[in-house]
């Protein structure tokens, strides 16, 4: 019987693949934004995310309040010691949030270049930080347990180590894939061709930063492969992987955007289950001693009682708003078309 | 400097800055609900473009408000990572539940409301403002649960070194909840009707748009009178009767009730003093304050003098921000009200005056909600959690002084960046106005 601890685990898991599948496509475009000198084919990306980034958003409001409810002593310890690089991630999500509607009401085409690069940037340093601070996790953060009190020696510039900026970049080069491949469904002719470069760029970017970051991962963070080669789930989202690495170039080929995208998303899926997996049940390893002060899905977790109400709100609404997202992109599915309303 | 300071200081900023929107997001988009369904089953064009203007307007109001929610959904972890770690067990699930029932509502159907107008039937176009005003209300019943719950604790044990949720029913419907939502709620109705009318009152004054204007200003007066109405009566007045019975300390302080009596006065006006504690030049009737709280004018009434020195809130702030919201509640009544009669005696629009007031009154709700949020929470201090953690043990302690004054400087610049271009968008928005009337309605 899995107990309430995992299956929280496995929710707050499932929160951030939502997340790093859905705002992972805006975030995405937003890079290749910051690249696209055509006025209208900046104002084609800029609506092709524009109906449903917000919600895509959410997701991650979302996992902030699910980690603080299930796991209160993880959202206390990792964002107050990342104070400083998470006010800077805030910074370039508060920009990014304003600047579709900001785009809309600016009546110059000097304006609306202006937000379309406050979209641009406030998406690529955050496709870059999320990885970053992933990373550091992995490698693990200097906290100890004195008196059963978490007591963290976080710095911001230890936060900026080689091995983290590595992940940061395989991160980044997953979303730029995923922002790309969303595209090609989204465009035509000349900028479809255009999108399918950016794809296939980011995905051999992408292939190449995974494997260098798997073998960093081996000498750096030694502890997320213990124990996890015997384990038949972790081969099965190896298998899982490697089908999404391999489709993705052959459906990109075969003009099969649709499963293309499938395809890309099954991929961050699995990236993100193989480093749950290798992590379960550590939520943050502790890098001053790995057994004795890692914070845990059981010495961080809320209450029985909490993980079992919070477990009940989530199976009640969880249905109900993936029933209401898939309406809305089915609402807004196929070429992107500009109208009045459009951004 | 004191981090603790400065933590507070940024905790108020965020959320003083947030606290603008979401109320004008909630009334606006009730206000919608009414007017597409009127220009949607009437055909009536003028609705149907009141709707479509104003529709855009909630689309900016919304963008800023989620662009100032994300960091307070993580603040608590960055800012106040000891408090978080005490009571997330309780405080957390009301964030999390805000997520997933109102925030993924609101903000989907928003997309689908601005950019579906063209795209999905009449029908589902209306089922998508109305889902944005319920998630939007939604989600304010779900901060105000968390709020509430610092105000009034319930539902709780103290084991583990935490506070342990043993009831959540009895912690989301803690003794303020439900005073407190519909406070909130008809505060949000009233800066949402504010708004629109101050809008129609431009027009108006400059003879622009006029057919729209006049049906704008009709709607948002009426709507605005039955809000402001209902705000004093029940909703402030049983806001009032449960702060009186469960945070005393509160009660005495905003009402400056210095020494506990029988039949205490209500003061209607009065300079505070602090050293000692006085009111100056007071105004008062007596025995209403022992009257509205406890319906009998004989009944007695904590005064200050009954807490312990440590455990009162400052007395002059909660006092000043507490009897300004009330000035304030009562004009809404006494404008909108004068407003209806002229609207009845069919001589509103001629009177350019009286229009300048009520295009310069358009902010005073979002005041009247600032100072209403000051008085409920400066009037909680020390405590962070009522009797149960002071603000002082509950701020995060590895952010130092230098990272928070780099953090305030930030969001201040920030803040002031964005309200700057929202305001200059917004009326140029207005100054365009509504597209004109053709003769038909599109379908």
């Amino acid at each position: 019987m899995i107990d309430l601890n995992t299956i929280w685990f496995l929710l707050v898991g499932v929160l951030i693949i939502g997340y790093a599948i859905l705002d992972g496509f805006d975030l995405g475009v937003g890079v290749i934004q910051l690249f696209t000198k055509d006025e209208k084919e900046r104002q084609i990306n800029i609506n092709a995310v524009g109906p449903v980034w917000d919600g895509n958003e959410v997701w991650l409001l979302t996992g902030g309040g699910a980690l603080f409810a299930a796991f209160p002593v993880v959202y206390a310890t990792v964002f107050s010691g990342f104070y400083l690089a998470f006010m800077l991630l805030l910074f370039f999500l508060i920009f990014r949030a304003v600047s579709f509607e900001f785009r809309k009401f600016s009546e110059t085409a000097e304006a609306k270049k202006k937000w379309d690069m406050a979209f641009a940037i406030g998406s690529t340093v955050p496709a870059l930080l999320y990885g970053v601070a992933i990373g550091n996790i992995m490698k693990g953060l200097p906290i100890e347990i004195v008196d059963g009190k978490v007591v963290s020696k976080i710095t911001f510039l230890g936060l900026l180590n080689p091995f983290a900026i590595l992940i940061g970049l395989t991160g980044f080069a997953m979303f730029v894939m995923q922002g790309a491949i969303y595209l090609t469904m989204k465009t035509e002719g000349a900028h479809q061709e255009k999108v399918i470069k950016w794809a296939n760029g980011g995905w051999i970017a992408f292939v190449a930063l995974y494997v260098i970051s798997t073998i960093a991962t081996l000498f750096v963070a030694p502890h997320l492969f213990q124990g996890i080669l015997n384990n038949i789930l972790f081969w099965t989202v190896f298998l899982l992987l490697l089908a999404g690495i391999i489709y993705t170039p052959i459906g990109l080929k075969s003009k099969k955007y649709g499963w293309t995208f499938l395809a890309s998303s099954v991929t961050i899926a699995a990236v993100i289950g193989l480093l749950a997996i290798s992590l379960y049940p550590n939520l943050v390893p502790s890098s001053i001693d790995l057994e004795k002060f890692s914070l845990t899905i059981y010495n961080a977790s809320s209450s029985q009682y909490t993980l079992k109400t919070m477990l009940i709100i989530a199976l009640i609404g969880m249905p109900v708003v993936i029933g209401y997202t898939i309406f809305i992109y089915r609402v807004f599915k196929g070429k992107v078309i500009i109208t009045k309303d459009s951004y | 400097m004191d981090p603790l300071l400065l933590a507070r200081l940024q905790f108020a900023l965020t959320v003083g800055f947030h606290f603008l929107f979401p109320p004008l997001t909630i009334g606006l988009a009730w206000m919608l609900v009414i007017i597409e369904a009127i220009g949607w089953k009437k055909k009536d064009e003028i609705y149907a473009k009141i709707g479509k203007f104003f529709g855009k307007v909630l689309g900016l109001i919304f963008a800023v408000g989620v662009a100032t929610g994300i960091v307070m959904e993580f603040q608590f972890g960055t800012n106040w990572s000891e408090y978080s770690k005490f009571v997330g067990d309780v405080f957390g699930a009301p964030l999390a539940a805000e997520g997933v029932f109102a925030f993924f509502l609101e903000s989907t159907f928003l997309g689908l409301y601005i950019f579906g107008r063209e795209r999905v039937s009449k029908g589902v176009h209306w089922f998508s403002i109305l889902m944005v005003a319920v998630g939007s209300t939604i989600s304010a019943f779900w901060i105000l649960v968390a709020n509430s719950w610092q105000q009034t604790p319930a539902g709780y044990v103290i084991q583990n070194n935490r506070a342990e949720l043993v009831d959540f029913w009895a912690a989301v419907f803690n003794p303020s909840t439900l005073p407190r939502f519909f406070h909130t709620f008809g505060a949000s109705l009233i800066s949402g009707s504010f708004l629109m009318t101050g809008v129609a009152a431009y027009w108006l004054i400059r003879n622009k748009h006029v057919e729209i204007a006049k049906r704008a200003i009709n709607f948002s007066i009426i709507f605005g009178l039955i809000a402001s109405l209902l705000e004093l009566f029940p909703f402030g007045h049983e806001h009032a009767k449960q702060v009186a019975k469960t945070q005393p300390e509160k009660f005495a302080a905003i009402q400056g009730l210095y020494k506990t009596q029988e039949g205490a006065p209500l003061a209607i006006f009065a300079i505070p003093g602090t050293k000692p504690p006085k009111l100056h030049f007071p105004v008062e009737i007596p025995g209403l304050l022992s009257w509205l709280a406890f319906g009998d004018i004989n009944a007695e009434i904590k005064g200050i003098n009954e807490f312990p020195p440590d455990e009162i809130p400052p007395l002059w702030l909660t006092f000043v921000s507490y009897h300004n919201m009330v000035v304030l509640g009562l004009y809404f009544i006494f404008v909108t009200a004068l407003a209806a009669y002229f609207i009845k005696k069919k001589t509103l629009y001629e009177k350019k005056k009286f229009l300048k007031v009520l295009l310069w009154s358009t902010p005073l709700p979002l005041i009247a909600c600032q100072l209403g949020w000051i008085a409920a929470e400066v009037g909680r201090q020390p405590w962070i959690v009522y009797k149960l953690m002071k603000t002082r043990d509950a701020v995060s302690i590895t952010v130092g002084a230098g990272e928070l004054l780099f953090s305030i400087i930030m969001f201040v610049l920030i803040y002031i960046l964005l309200l700057s271009i929202f305001l200059s968008l917004l009326f140029r928005w207005i100054k365009k106005g509504p597209e004109p009337l053709t003769g038909e309605v599109a379908q």
